[in-house]
């Protein structure tokens, strides 16, 4: 890692050594890679180059899968989030995350913000409506919606929902909020949106996004990390990498040489 | 580049083939539907139609033959219910258990001991809960006969189970993967989101499983015919329930070889199997509906 890259900036998680394998497929190799607190940390690369296997990882999302094992640390907090004692839920609660599909649960507007609070034990009424109006302002989606909190989810456009599942996300109140191709389903209008939306929200969040879409990468993330065969080839200052990158493969594949 | 009129011709005959298979099939449906009402109908020729339906004693052989449906309908109404709830609770928890938590390799020798249940004829059911069922239920509620309602409705809540577990496991399979996550990635555990995402949204295909189990209670003949003891009387609510009954198939399936062809009795058991036929189509229609707005609600609209 580069000394003063983050020039004093706390830490939000810090991977060291994590390897992964799908069976004998090794997906992931020696990754080590700190993320800083209250900025945006994109994460490119060709397809298959096990940047979304990666993002998986810091929310342990891929315990669902069985066939699949990983090794080494991923720090959020002070704690190691693969220590066998470690409260799966806990975590997710603290590490949210916006998918590739918007992924709205089939119930009213309301009910799709409620969900997350409503599980972690929260019932006063008053709190919950604080919540759907708070996360949904924080989404820029309450202005569209404030008039249909009890119409179902699903009659929203591709971007609303994309947007409801980021209010979904923010109602559960993490620390962290991982975008896995956030926009690879969306319009360039929504897409605008949503990432207007991204660089709001580092304020409060520590955000990790993955993207096929560089320039996206280069207008919204202040770090960036290019991967590629499941490895990190090069991790820097987001301008750095787009203009001066150190690794050949890194410039062949942001010039559009491959991938 | 115009096709050859030989393609052209041959592409004709397979698209005629295939329609006319298709067509047999509701032609079928058709014919069976107008052979039985006209049969069943004739019985008002001579016979109120309004005492055929609110009638309360069915004695078909007697000097002054009654044909009166309640017994028979409230028999087989009490012997399916009893099925349901048996079989709803057990179906549904086995449909959550293969879809949602078995490891892939557990499932997969689950679900054909399950559809092989689906395959044992009727007669097996029947013999089995003669010989075995029956005699237990005899002693354990310590009955005059263990040939009543619950025998019928134990054994009916086994053949039920295949069409309720196969049809709401398609429902809850059909949940999107996307959806779970969303609900994983927000720190609900694997209970919370079966119980609060994926049930629900799975609930009219769950409800179509359902109905179509009760279809499938309310028609089955053999067994029953078997098991329940067959006294046409009216059952009496709850304790009916270890009593004998009459279900409208065992009646038809019992007396159907000693009628002579076109009398009034004859014509009462075709008035008797529309009823039946009815009921199963209503509930298949309802099925239906049902499964149709559930897609729908997970497209939108």
């Amino acid at each position: 890692m580069v000394n003063g890259l983050f020039q004093g900036r706390d830490i939000g998680i810090k991977v060291s050594d994590l390897n992964l394998w799908y069976s004998t497929n090794h997906a992931l190799k020696q990754i080590s890679i700190d993320v800083p607190k209250n900025q945006v940390t994109s994460l490119i690369g060709p397809s298959g180059c096990g940047k979304s296997t990666f993002i998986r990882c810091l929310n342990r999302m891929n315990d669902l899968i069985r066939s699949c094992r990983v090794e080494g640390d991923v720090v959020v907090d002070g704690t190691n989030i693969y220590d066998p004692d470690i409260d799966v839920v806990e975590l997710r609660k603290k590490v949210g995350m916006v998918f590739q599909k918007p992924n709205p649960f089939p119930m009213s507007i309301a009910e799709n913000i409620t969900y997350g609070p409503k599980i972690h034990g929260i019932k006063n009424k008053n709190e919950l409506n604080r919540i759907v109006e708070e996360s949904l302002k924080s989404s820029a989606l309450w202005d569209e919606v404030s008039d249909r909190l009890d119409k179902s989810a699903l009659d929203l456009s591709g971007g609303q929902q994309q947007r409801l599942c980021i209010a979904r996300t923010l109602a559960v109140n993490p620390e962290i909020i991982l975008f896995d191709e956030p926009c690879s389903a969306l319009d360039p209008i929504s897409t605008a949106k949503i990432e207007e939306l991204i660089m709001n929200l580092k304020k409060d969040y520590t955000i990790v996004i993955v993207t096929h879409n560089m320039q996206q990468a280069a207008r919204i993330s202040d770090y960036t990390a290019y991967f590629l065969h499941g490895k990190i080839m090069e991790y820097g200052d987001t301008e750095q990498i787009f203009e001066n990158p150190r690794v050949k493969s890194t410039e062949d594949y942001i010039t559009g040489r491959f991938g | 580049m115009r096709m050859s009129f030989k393609r052209w011709h041959k592409e004709k005959m397979i698209e005629s083939t295939l329609f006319a298979v298709a067509t047999a099939t509701v032609l079928i449906l058709i014919l069976i539907f107008l052979f039985l009402f006209r049969d069943g109908l004739g019985l008002f020729d001579t016979y109120s139609f309004s005492t055929f339906i609110t009638g309360q004693a069915w004695h078909p052989t007697s000097y002054n033959p009654q044909y009166g449906l309640v017994p028979l309908f409230l028999g087989s109404l009490l012997v399916t219910f009893g099925a349901i709830c048996i079989s709803v609770p057990l179906g549904i928890t086995s449909a959550i258990y293969i879809s949602e938590i078995a490891d892939p390799r557990v499932s997969e020798v689950l679900k054909p001991f399950v559809e092989i249940l689906a395959g044992i004829p009727s007669v097996v059911y029947g013999f089995f809960g003669l010989v075995v069922l029956a005699p237990y239920i005899q002693l354990w509620l310590d009955l005059p006969t263990g040939q009543v309602a619950l025998t019928g409705s134990i054994m009916l809540s086994i053949m039920a189970l295949p069409t309720i577990i196969s049809i709401a496991e398609d429902a809850i399979s059909s949940i999107p993967s996307s959806l779970k996550e969303g609900s994983l990635a927000m720190g609900a555990t694997r209970w919370q989101t079966i119980y609060k995402v994926v049930l629900p949204a799975s609930l009219s295909g769950i409800s179509a499983a359902v109905i179509l189990g009760i279809g499938r209670a309310i028609g089955e003949t053999m067994t029953v015919m078997m098991v329940t003891g067959n006294a046409a009387v009216i059952p009496g609510m709850p304790e009916g329930i270890i009593e004998s009954v009459r279900t409208m198939t065992a009646t038809i399936a019992l007396e159907m070889g000693e009628v002579s062809m076109g009398s009034e009795h004859y014509h009462a058991l075709f008035a008797v199997g529309s009823v039946l036929f009815l009921t199963t189509f209503i509930l298949n229609l309802i099925a239906d509906r049902i499964k149709n707005r559930y897609k729908f609600k997970l497209e939108g609209s």
